[in-house]
């Protein structure tokens, strides 16, 4: 067989990727052994997509949380494995416990840490920055502008990572993650054959000692890797003049259509993709001669702090305009608007002027609602039944479930991280004795951090009832398989993990289980384990809409309907709303579910025709 | 030059598929595509906006606010909220059925849409206002109302590009068994 010379064929091909498909694509390019992480938004395509690419030397697998999914992608560059594990900013705090003593230990394979952070938030509960996280934890970290970069780095991370022996952390943001672009991709990966474990405690096995060691190691080669930084080709220098601006992340994407829209002022011009450890030596050249610099970054004032304390150490005289000196907004997203004014400002340059658009008619609100035929409606609204009247709290957790919070069902009076739903519940009813402390979780999140609390619960002999919704599949993040549901990244079936049996074996006496949309039973279930003591679980089992099918569709007998409301004010399902004062069920969306149907005090709705 | 498509409507409705084509329409063309989406808490029947943009340079995937060729609203009152995304003079294709949000319908609100479409009629340049439940009727499927708007879009010529390009697209990139009844909502649309 004749094979084709290197100068014939092209090896790349141009590919029309997202973000996260393109870290994917990335890794297995660059040999990538094995891929874990947990679902959260907006990271979880990376791991589907490894998942649908993989190579036979590829593994991938959804683990039951981030700490676990960090763990063991460190194990595998233990035994010389490339491994990449995948998680959202909040993941990283879950799995910042081993990631805090990896970074001294460090790695033998190439690691990279995915951290996606989501400015805004738009599908998050902090807008925490995992540039300060890399920071605070000595790691490198990357930070890509596009899904192009994201490409690019990934590459380069594996390389450092290999070189240095230490995980690299790549930091997308939602922007980057779910923008789609034009990706040169490599068609041929890279077979990269893992050493295999080669014993060493005084490298693997963690100890004080070992800890003062490294530390100064890892204090010596941050130096070393500030200066390397600095040649970098993520860190480019442009531009000249008096004023200056320092962009990161996808704020330079802004910074270049600004820059255009203004018909290009002078300014010179420094992008950080590496924001630590900072490229010292080359904000030095960009600071000389300058008088001031916009500082265009997302989440915390990492640049800016970094330029800030350069012009100190150094006695330079250029005033930093960012977040921390209340040039910039110091919450949410930019813009390519935003950027732009502030841009005008720094340049004295002005905007082109916005046409002027009257007033518009109130525009109506849409805030995220549970799906119609959603089993944790009926859930929600059988325990606000069954609860009617008596003095109850009802905390919430992470999922899709959180919008139990929205009017009409009311049904979530607390939310704040995953897991904490069971754990919160505790501490309110030490507190406040009388009441009866309800907490909601799904099954995904039941196995990821839930199970700990059962057991805090159960030791500590505390009076809740844990109110598990099972619809079998991580819903919010699109649908992944978890331990309950049986299926792997890897296409293999493996046993499903009993959420009853393991709420038994550590020590909760009374389980039920009871489909939600039986609504009678539901309510009596609920009664039932509210009336009892210590731990109680009900379990609510019903698959989401999404990976069941509809079981029909429902109509409303118009002659019937006497335009109560009823449906409507109860349950508040998005295929229900009034037309011509009756019901109407919105066929597009009905899945015939029958929560609405069991409401109606006139028996108005049922099966369309 | 660079093109910039914004698609807006509710969680649900099928815009996230109509920039995918879009996209593969302009790389067939061999030009850079960037784009952006709502994926997340906002699909649960929030509101969704996609930023598509393709030309031979483009910076960033997010449309600038007076920067948009054309908007293709799945929703009269979607297309009103992103109206300050229209360049002067751009082109709005919307679809003229209104999608009454559960707020609306818990706090006997009376919207339905018509006051929107009175809005863009004496707002914009350039209105096309798409009988979508007619479309969706014609063909028996609600699900073709995205391929249907982006048929109007392609007619109007503000899209940049043609009935025919998006038709191979949806050849290229829709499950097979679906091609007919997309062909035949762009058909009926494009006429």
């Amino acid at each position: 067989m004749q094979i084709p010379s290197k100068e014939s064929v092209n090896f790349m091909s141009k590919k029309f990727l997202m973000g996260n498909e393109a870290i994917a694509h990335a890794a297995k390019n660059s040999g990538v052994n094995f891929v874990s992480g947990y679902p959260g938004t907006p990271s979880s395509e990376i791991l589907e997509t490894c998942a649908k690419i993989k190579t036979e030397n590829m593994y991938v697998e959804w683990s039951v949380n981030e700490k676990a999914a960090l763990e063991a992608a460190a194990g595998a560059s233990y035994a010389g494995g490339r491994s990449m594990v995948t998680m959202k900013q909040v993941g990283l705090n879950v799995a910042s416990d081993p990631l805090m003593s990896l970074a001294y230990v460090g790695v033998k394979g190439g690691m990279i840490v995915v951290s996606a952070d989501d400015p805004g938030p738009i599908s998050s509960q902090t807008e925490q920055d995992t540039r300060t996280f890399a920071e605070f934890a000595k790691l490198p970290v990357f930070d890509p502008a596009s899904p192009e970069e994201a490409y690019e780095m990934v590459g380069e991370a594996f390389k450092l990572s290999e070189e240095y022996s230490t995980p690299v952390i790549l930091r997308p943001t939602t922007r980057v993650c779910h923008g789609c672009a034009t990706v040169e991709v490599s068609d041929v990966p890279e077979k990269h054959i893992p050493e295999g474990f080669v014993k060493d405690s005084k490298r693997w096995v963690i100890f004080p000692k070992l800890s003062y060691e490294n530390h100064k190691k890892i204090e010596k080669r941050n130096a070393r890797l500030s200066d390397i930084f600095s040649d970098s080709r993520f860190n480019p220098l442009t531009g000249s003049g008096r004023v200056g601006i320092c962009a990161g992340g996808v704020s330079r994407a802004y910074m270049h259509e600004a820059l255009d829209i203004l018909g290009n002022p002078e300014v010179k011009i420094l992008e950080v993709g590496t924001p630590f450890p900072f490229p010292e030596r080359l904000a030095f050249e960009f600071l000389s001669g300058l008088d001031e610099v916009l500082v265009l970054e997302e989440l915390d004032p990492v640049l800016e702090k970094a330029l800030t304390y350069i012009c100190g150490k150094y006695h330079l005289n250029v005033r930093i305009k960012g977040k921390l000196s209340g040039d910039t907004a110091n919450a949410g997203e930019n813009t390519v608007n935003s950027v732009c004014g502030y841009i005008s400002k720094l340049t004295g340059t002005s905007v082109p002027e916005a046409e002027n658009l009257p007033v518009s008619p109130t525009l109506p609100v849409r805030p995220p609602v549970l799906c119609a035929g959603c089993p944790h409606r009926a859930s929600f609204y059988a325990v606000k039944q069954a609860m009617k009247g008596k003095k109850a709290v009802f905390c919430g957790d992470i999922g899709c479930y959180t919008l139990g919070n929205a009017a009409p069902l009311d049904m979530v009076d607390t939310c704040l991280c995953m897991g904490a739903d069971i754990t919160v519940a505790q501490g309110i009813k030490r507190i406040e004795p009388e009441t009866v402390c309800f907490s909601f979780i799904g099954d995904s999140t039941f196995f990821a951090s839930g199970i700990t609390g059962v057991v805090n619960a159960v030791y500590n002999q505390t009076d809740i009832v844990i109110i598990i919704l099972d619809n079998s599949t991580t819903a919010m993040t699109g649908q992944q398989p978890h331990p309950g549901t049986g299926r792997t990244m890897m296409g293999e079936i493996s046993e499903k993990i009993s959420i009853e049996k393991t709420l038994e074996a550590v020590g909760v006496r009374s389980v039920e289980i009871c489909d939600p949309f039986d609504m009678e039973n539901a309510k009596a279930v609920v009664q039932r384990a509210a009336e009892g003591n210590g731990v109680r679980a009900v379990i609510f089992r019903a698959p989401c809409i999404a990976v069941s099918k509809p079981a029909g569709k429902l109509a409303v007998n118009k002659s019937n309907c006497i335009g109560c409301g009823k449906c409507i004010r109860e349950i508040g399902c998005p295929a229900l709303s009034m037309r011509d004062k009756k019901a109407y069920i919105e066929p597009s969306l009905c899945t015939g579910c029958g929560l609405c149907a069991g409401l109606c005090p006139v028996n108005a709705i049922g099966g369309a025709n | 030059m660079v093109t910039s498509c914004l698609l807006c409507g509710v969680g649900g409705q099928g815009t996230v598929l109509a920039s995918k084509l879009i996209a593969a329409s302009a790389m067939e063309k061999g030009l850079f595509v960037r784009t952006a989406e709502t994926i997340g808490m906002a699909q649960r029947g929030g509101c969704v906006v996609s930023h598509v943009r393709f030309g031979d340079k483009v910076s960033s995937s997010m449309i600038p606010e007076g920067g948009a060729d054309i908007i293709i609203a799945f929703e009269p009152a979607e297309a009103v909220r992103n109206l300050h995304y229209l360049k002067k003079g751009g082109t709005v294709v919307v679809n003229k059925k209104a999608v009454i949000p559960i707020t609306a319908a818990l706090g006997g609100s009376s919207y339905s849409g018509d006051e929107m479409l009175d809005y863009l009629e004496k707002n914009t340049g350039r209105l096309i206002v798409a009988d979508s439940d007619r479309i969706c009727d014609e063909c028996g499927s609600p699900k073709v109302l995205n391929v249907a708007l982006l048929a109007y879009a392609a007619r109007s010529g503000a899209l940049g590009i043609t009935v025919e390009e998006l038709k191979n697209a949806v050849l290229a990139r829709v499950p097979e068994k679906f091609h007919q009844l997309n062909i035949k909502a762009i058909e009926f649309a494009a006429k």
